[in-house]
């Protein structure tokens, strides 16, 4: 069988698992989100909290339990690394530096993950397990309740209520989460995934003195990186690492996982929305876009441009045997395209059109699928957007899901989609103008471009990947990388919010014969169109400076 | 009571709380369950995978090696692994990648170099190697510079080397690299390798050093 077969094979393998798997695990969400009862332990974790979760919260309050939340997480996280040097059960590692506790503070509770240091040498067991892998289940949480809070939005009518966020992030960690986690993580052990608390020990080498091994709680980590689109590894080769990344098996089944809850988010929209077609609509708009970028990756990964594959005689740089060309072009476009950021190989080391599938996965905006909750919300938000591009086209007042996309709805969708291109262009031309920051680059002309146009871009989309010779542990990085993260989650939030409190006090219009109908195949296409035009056009110079130099000359 | 500063503080206090409670399920209980399972149900999977040799645990089989002497396979180059910076009583291996482009000065001269010392070792007397046939992964980093593995091209191509230093017929190094060689796991999925370090330990069982 050939590698290319191979990858092809692997690629519908893991669509039929998913098409499996999201009808099941979306209904299950969509009923964990709409029920009224709460399970004992969510019982004694409200009375923790004080807080009562059956109360209405209008977006305002919704949207301030979110930041409250995810304040205190900063905060917690940041202190923790501040002290780790006297914390016990941390390998006597000493105290992160305060640029870099910020940034990774604020990198794992916006579910980017974006790593300034190296897990094996830095962070010891209690600020991996208790710090940095708690953030992953709660900000993957926290997503999912943003998203399901503009569901609620479209699906109910002339009630400003969006829900209670306690609730639902509570249930989103109790009930989804930290289930399928335990299962995910058991799987990785059974591949070889270590999961032990020896910390710092001797093992010896077939010639020579022993090597020192760190340690940790791995597998239980690695499960919920994957399935909370997070992507931190507790090693620095990230799923590259054998320890978290064994086999071909656990290669696929991590893709798998790091695409499932985003998927599968669809499904619950269909049935929170009351018309399960809808749901299919955003799926097979996701869908497209995913099975598209990946044919293009494999197609340029295989084909190798540039003078080192060409000479190597294949793109196996920064690639791992194991996995191969084909699983680690999967493995590329679905962390790119989900807001995960983990990496089974090098993405610096891609071909240059390959970089450039990673780079504009990004820049889509994280939706195909996207990233847990984040995924949904965002790709709802283009939908409203190609809603009313089609309202323009046809001179009528659009409307979505029954509910009227007036000025207000489509002033909170524009400014959605402004503030990320704003923050990643900004702070790259505000970067290469500086003279210092390009210091940090490891390659030289277009591809140290690339490797800081990726940094902001990774960082204000939330993903967490790098073009990883770009040396980010300096204050500049550390700082602006750290705002990017901030301003690039929350911002947004607030729109999303504050668009589905303005849906959810309308009355819902009747369709009629004019009304755009937003289930059939012609409004997917409509929506990757409008996608990729709309992304397109914003980033398109930058890209051009960067890795479409590159790729063309090679 | 409504002042804007104690209602964000009993939010912060909230937020908080919850952030407490919530670590205490996500990173206290669940690690430790799984630990516990994992420990229960595959103890030498969670501790590393070791390999023991004459009584010696001479590594894991999931971790590459640097170092073999010539006499045995040689693992892929591994030139984005590092040292530790920080901490350094300890002496840790960096997993990484060289994340250079495939336009890089660097890396061109690294597989330059590397094909020619892969074609000046492996050429023996009677079977000289081409640089043609020399496959990618044995002139590049892998993504972790860990990569425990080599493609069975590689392993075939060191078969001649192998044999002769060890004074064994080819034959008989060729048929180990077939049993040490790993098919696509249910026929598609990833590539087919070699694991370096339970080869060389076999083939250090064969010699009988």
């Amino acid at each position: 069988m050939s590698p290319v077969l191979a990858g092809v094979l692997q690629l519908l393998a893991l669509t039929a698992a998913l098409a499996l798997v999201h009808r099941p695990l979306g209904d299950h969400m969509a009923r964990v989100y709409s029920s009224d009862k709460h399970l004992r332990v969510e019982k004694w974790i409200y009375k923790g909290i004080g807080a009562d979760p059956d109360t209405g919260m209008r977006w305002p309050a919704y949207l301030r339990g979110v930041l409250a939340f995810s304040a205190a997480g900063v905060l917690f996280l940041y202190l923790l690394q501040r002290v780790q040097g006297v914390l016990p059960g941390s390998l006597g590692f000493s105290s992160i530096d305060p640029d870099q506790a910020f940034n990774t503070a604020v990198s794992f509770v916006t579910n980017t993950n974006w790593q300034s240091y190296y897990g094996e040498q830095a962070m010891g067991h209690v600020v991996q397990t208790a710090g940095l892998a708690v953030q992953n289940f709660v900000s993957a949480a926290v997503g999912m309740a943003v998203a399901v809070a503009l569901v609620r939005g479209f699906a109910r009518s002339r009630d400003g209520a969006l829900g209670n966020f306690w609730a639902d992030l509570v249930r989103g960690v109790v009930r989804i989460l930290v289930p399928l986690a335990v299962v995910a993580a058991i799987v990785l052990a059974a591949c070889g995934v270590i999961q032990n608390f020896s910390g710092i020990h001797e093992v010896g080498q077939f010639t020579g003195a022993p090597q020192q091994w760190n340690g940790g709680a791995v597998a239980s980590q690695e499960a919920i990186k994957e399935l909370g689109t997070n992507g931190g590894g507790y090693f620095n080769a990230n799923s590259a690492h054998p320890f978290e990344n064994p086999t071909p098996f656990s290669n696929l089944f991590e893709i798998f996982l790091l695409l499932v809850v985003p998927f599968s988010l669809t499904r619950t929209f269909g049935r929170m929305v009351g018309s399960l077609r809808q749901g299919y609509a955003i799926l097979a708009t996701m869908a497209t876009i995913w099975l598209g970028f990946t044919a293009l990756m494999m197609w340029t990964e295989f084909a190798h441009h540039g003078p080192a594959f060409e000479l190597a005689g294949g793109a196996m740089e920064g690639k791992e045997t194991r996995f191969g060309v084909g699983g680690s072009s999967i493995f590329a476009v679905a962390t790119t395209l989900t807001s995960t950021g983990a990496v089974n190989s090098f993405h610096s080391s891609f071909t240059g059109l390959g970089g450039g599938i990673t780079l504009l996965g990004m820049q889509l905006g994280e939706i195909a699928p996207g990233g847990t909750g984040s995924g949904l919300y965002g790709m709802l938000i283009m939908a409203v957007i190609a809603v009313f591009l089609a309202g323009l086209m046809v001179g009528r007042t659009p409307e979505y899901l029954g509910k009227k996309i007036g000025t207000r709805e489509i002033k909170f969708a524009a400014l959605y989609i402004l503030i990320t291109p704003a923050l990643v262009l900004v702070l790259t031309a505000a970067a290469m103008a500086l003279p210092t920051p390009g210091d940090s680059m490891t390659n030289s002309g277009a591809h140290g471009f690339s490797e800081i146009l990726y940094a902001y871009t990774s960082a204000a989309n939330n993903n967490g990947s790098a073009f990883a010779g770009l040396n980010a542990d300096t204050q500049w990085f550390n700082t602006t990388l750290g705002l990017a993260m901030l301003l690039g989650r929350f911002l947004p939030m607030v729109f999303v919010l504050a668009l589905a409190g303005s849906l959810a006090a309308q009355q819902p219009v009747p369709a009629t014969a004019g009304t755009l109908r937003t289930e059939k195949p012609l409004f997917s296409g409509l929506l990757v169109g409008a996608i990729l035009i709309i992304t397109g056009l914003t980033y398109f110079p930058a890209l051009a400076l960067g890795p479409l130099a590159e790729g063309l000359a090679s | 009571m409504n002042n804007p500063v104690t209602n964000t503080a009993r939010l912060l206090g909230a937020g908080l709380r919850a952030l407490l409670v919530l670590t205490v399920v996500c990173g206290v209980l669940y690690p430790l369950a799984v630990t516990g399972v994992a420990q229960a149900l595959f103890p030498a999977k969670a501790d590393g995978s070791q390999i023991t040799s004459d009584g010696r645990v001479v590594g894991s089989s999931l971790i590459g090696q640097q170092g073999y002497g010539l006499d045995y396979f040689q693992p892929r180059p591994a030139n984005g692994l590092g040292e530790n910076s920080v901490n350094t009583r300890y002496q840790l291996i960096l997993s990484g990648a060289t994340n250079r482009s495939g336009d890089n000065a660097e890396l061109i001269e690294w597989v330059r170099e590397a094909k020619a010392k892969v074609v000046r070792d492996n050429s023996t007397p009677g079977h000289p190697v081409r640089p043609s046939q020399v496959p990618a992964d044995a002139v590049t980093s892998s993504g972790s510079g860990l990569d425990p593995d080599i493609s069975p091209a590689y392993a075939r191509l060191q078969v001649h080397r192998v044999a002769e230093r060890n004074d064994l017929p080819v034959a008989r190094v060729r048929a180990l690299v077939d049993a040490h060689t790993e098919g696509r796991t249910l026929g598609f999925m990833g590539e087919p390798r070699v694991n370096v370090l339970e080869l060389n330990t076999a083939l250090k069982e064969l010699t009988g050093r």
